[in-house]
């Protein structure tokens, strides 16, 4: 049983860190445009830097 | 259509600060046609190269990009401008509450991700508890996991449970139930019960039905969000890109592109022949033809000279003209469909949604249910805890999950289906309303018609002579004088462009030829003015024909008519062997309309109708409880548009019966009405489906409740089961065929 001890932190540390992935991800917009990034990934024209991410 | 026809012209002041320091703008523009990662990289490109743009961020989903720009340096046109150079049609986006309608779809998602986070620790913990019940986990284990569910339980509840504690709230503040009530009931009795059992070491611990609760609702209410804001979305960029430019002609001469919204009364305007008027004016200099077919449905054009009034939104046929924009003051005719159209819309707001008609009967039964479960065990003698726990387990058990996913499930399969066809249904409870239509009503131009001329006659004119008109024609904009060219074209004659057109205003074009004499496309008058009477080569030689002649031989007329759409037909057949009722309502002449009645096959048809006769009609239909459903484009079409049951525009209507729709459908065809119609039966017959699998899970589970076998682990494999399976039934509305079904006559 001692195990538990540390086994239920981690468990709520694990999932915490991805609550907080999440909720930074839809906080930098990126639900915002679910077509657009999956282009962007294979388009390499242009040598100009990327935009500043909004 | 342009914007001017909703916003008034005054208002619309969009004059820069002068003097001051350099100030940064974003303008979210609609670019209606990128589909890939070239199209994001060209649009992106193409505006940071242009003078005064700090940055351009397209979003490929909504279709728009989102535009920094110097206010000094440059203004919303020119972006417009270099976007249209590159071949993408662009338009200021017509944001009106989307903003708002993202943040609170964002709040939804985050309270989802919370609500998804608990959910899984909880039921972690749980499925241990269950599992420890049937091997050795001590008491104190339970008793330490049942404490951390309530830690990980409760704050996410309070936090995520809060869009439906507001909505359950307002409903009681206004007296009335909706299903957020059972709903905010349930969790917060079965947390509450939970807390309690938990202090008193009791196994009765709910914390993982209720948060699971709180999750699968939350993921109804987001998906439910999302449909609706892409196609509100998509509705505002259909508007948007409608929105017209209009050429200013400033005193001293010099001539300036700028959005119609923002002409103001006393600017003089160019319109170009074959351009849609953007302000209501008075021709200042010029006479031409105007086309109003838009406006009136009349599909013949009215001589307008300097001095007559025009309507935004009507086509400027023939020759250039300057008018003068007016303010819109209340004898217009657009105010006067505005307030029909305002009267209308209230006999529509009665409408009752499936899902709160449902809640009132099943909101009290689940009350009075658990109450009696409680009076019952007490006088049974089993003690108040006891029975309020069997009470709650009830509450819980009855807690209406599957049936507030049942609805919101279907609608998200149905709207998405269309969606993928080209029908954006942007009222909430639309495909409701659509569901329960009898009666079809079609006006005529440009919604059974596709609202453009096409030559008639064009088999009966000789090879050279029909060559040589399209050589004029290819030198103008007017529609007559493309579909000249169109049919040219269909018949394989080689087009070469006649040297030396000449556009003389109100009347025609006119080219010389090599061997002297002249070349004359135009109206009758001026036409036969040069070569004599003309040979009536089409029956009767009606106004609104075009004439042409080549200097020699007699005039020959060319006719036009507006033709029907394609399967026009073929669709009315269908609904009417479906046993749907169709009617034709125009406010063109008698004849016209006849002939496309005849056409597309509609008996029952009414010619010259104005737009509160098309109101009275569509009341008369709903008078002798036929469940009407209007199908219209034009300005004067909108009223009946908001008054009848359901509407359908095509995406060519103008921007005020678009509003008034509850669908637009794009494309030349009208098979996506008979489409909306199936999808919007399914889905009222599967939410239907959905509402019985949710009550037949209670008719297994409730005597188990009211009894008091019901453990934890029943409800949660109970309530999760139930949600899955409406959840399953109603994905399959996505691909299956579907077979036309009018609603049951109710009278």
């Amino acid at each position: 049983m001692s195990a538990l001890g540390w086994l239920i932190p981690c468990a709520l540390v694990l999932s915490g860190m991805g609550l907080i992935a999440f909720l930074w991800a839809l906080n930098s917009g990126q639900f915002k445009d679910l077509d657009g990034a999956g282009w962007r990934a294979i388009q390499d024209d242009g040598d100009e830097p990327l935009p500043p991410e909004r | 259509m342009g914007r001017a026809l909703t916003a008034p012209l005054a208002t619309a002041d969009r004059s820069r600060p002068l003097g001051r320091a350099p100030s940064c703008e974003t303008v979210s523009l609609v670019v209606d046609s990128m589909h890939c990662g070239a199209c994001i990289a060209t649009v992106e490109r193409t505006l940071r190269r242009t003078v005064g743009v700090k940055d351009a961020r397209v979003n490929l989903s909504a279709r728009r990009v989102s535009v920094t720009y110097d206010e000094a340096e440059t203004g919303v046109q020119p972006l417009i401008d270099a976007l249209a150079r590159e071949g993408y049609p662009a338009a200021e986006s017509v944001e009106t509450t989307s903003e708002l309608d993202r943040r609170r779809a964002d709040d939804l998602l985050r309270r989802l991700g919370v609500a998804g986070f608990a959910a899984a620790n909880v039921m972690l913990l749980s499925v241990s508890v269950w599992a420890g019940a049937v091997s050795d986990m001590d008491q104190t284990v339970a008793s330490l996991f049942h404490w951390l569910s309530a830690l990980i339980a409760m704050p996410s509840i309070v936090y995520a449970g809060q869009p439906f504690f507001r909505s359950a709230g307002a409903a009681l503040k206004a007296r009335r139930l909706n299903m957020d009530v059972p709903i905010s009931l349930g969790i917060t009795l079965a947390t509450a019960m939970s807390l309690f059992q938990t202090f008193r070491g009791s196994h009765q611990v709910y914390f993982d039905a209720a948060i699971m609760l709180t999750f699968f609702l939350l993921i109804g209410r987001y998906l439910d969000e999302q449909v609706r804001l892409k196609a509100r979305g998509a509705a505002e960029n259909l508007i948007g890109l409608k929105a017209l430019t209009a050429t200013v002609v400033s005193a001293d001469g010099r001539a300036e592109r700028m959005p119609a919204r923002a002409l103001a009364p006393g600017m003089r305007v160019q319109v170009a022949a074959g351009e849609r008027i953007p302000v209501d004016g008075r021709i200042v200099t010029g006479t031409t033809d105007i086309d109003e077919s838009l406006i009136t449905g009349e599909t013949l054009p009215r001589v307008a000279a300097a001095g007559s009034l025009v309507h935004a939104g009507t086509v400027n046929m023939a020759a250039p003209i300057t008018i003068e924009a007016t303010a819109t003051d209340d004898n217009t005719l657009l105010a006067e469909i505005a307030r029909l159209m305002q009267a209308a819309e209230q006999g529509r707001g009665q409408y009752v949604r499936l899902a709160d008609r449902a809640a009132r009967l099943y909101a009290p039964a689940v009350h009075v249910l658990g109450a009696s479960t409680f009076v019952g065990w007490m006088l049974a003698g089993a003690g108040w805890e006891t029975s309020l726990t069997y009470a709650i387990a009830v509450l819980i058990i009855t807690c209406p999950c599957a049936l507030a996913l049942a609805v919101p499930a279907v609608q998200v399969a149905a709207t998405s289906r269309l969606f993928g066809k080209g029908v954006i249904v942007k009222a909430g409870d639309g495909l409701e309303r659509l569901a329960h239509v009898d009666t079809v009503v079609f006006d005529k131009t440009g919604t059974l018609t596709r609202g453009e001329p096409v030559l008639r006659n064009g088999d009966d004119i000789a090879e050279t002579a029909l060559a040589a008109a399209a050589s004029l024609a290819v030198a103008s904009r007017h529609p007559y004088s493309k579909a000249v060219v169109h049919a040219a074209r269909e018949r394989g004659v080689p087009i070469v462009a006649a040297a030396g057109v000449r556009e003389v205003p109100g009347s025609g074009l006119v080219a010389p030829r090599p061997d002297g004499g002249a070349l004359r496309l135009g109206s009758e008058a001026w036409v036969s003015e040069a070569s004599g009477p003309g040979e009536a080569a089409a029956a009767g030689g009606q106004t609104g024909s075009l004439w042409f002649s080549d200097g020699e031989g007699p005039a020959i007329a060319l006719d036009f008519e507006d033709t029907v759409r394609p399967d026009a037909a073929d669709v009315v057949r269908r609904l009417a062997a479906a046993g749907y009722e169709v009617f034709l309502v125009s406010g063109d002449r008698q004849p016209a309309v006849a002939k496309v009645a005849e056409a597309v096959g509609i008996a029952a048809w009414r010619a010259g109708v104005q737009p509160d006769g098309k109101i009275a009609f569509v009341e008369h239909l709903k008078a002798r409880g036929r469940n009407v459903l209007m199908v219209g484009d034009g300005l004067n079409d909108a009223p009946a548009l908001a008054a009848a049951n359901a509407s359908i525009s095509p995406s060519t209507a103008a921007d005020v019966s678009q509003t008034a729709a509850d669908a637009v459908f794009q494309g030349k065809a009208l098979a996506p009405i008979l489409e909306t119609m199936r999808v919007a039966g399914a889905s009222q017959r599967m939410s239907l489906e959905n509402f019985a699998i949710a009550i037949g899970y209670n008719i297994v589970f409730v005597p188990l409740a009211v009894a008091g076998h019901v453990t934890p682990l029943i409800a949660a494999l109970a309530m999760s089961l139930s949600s899955i399976a409406v959840t399953v039934n109603a994905l399959r509305l996505r691909s299956r065929r579907l077979n036309l079904v009018p609603a049951r006559r109710s009278s």
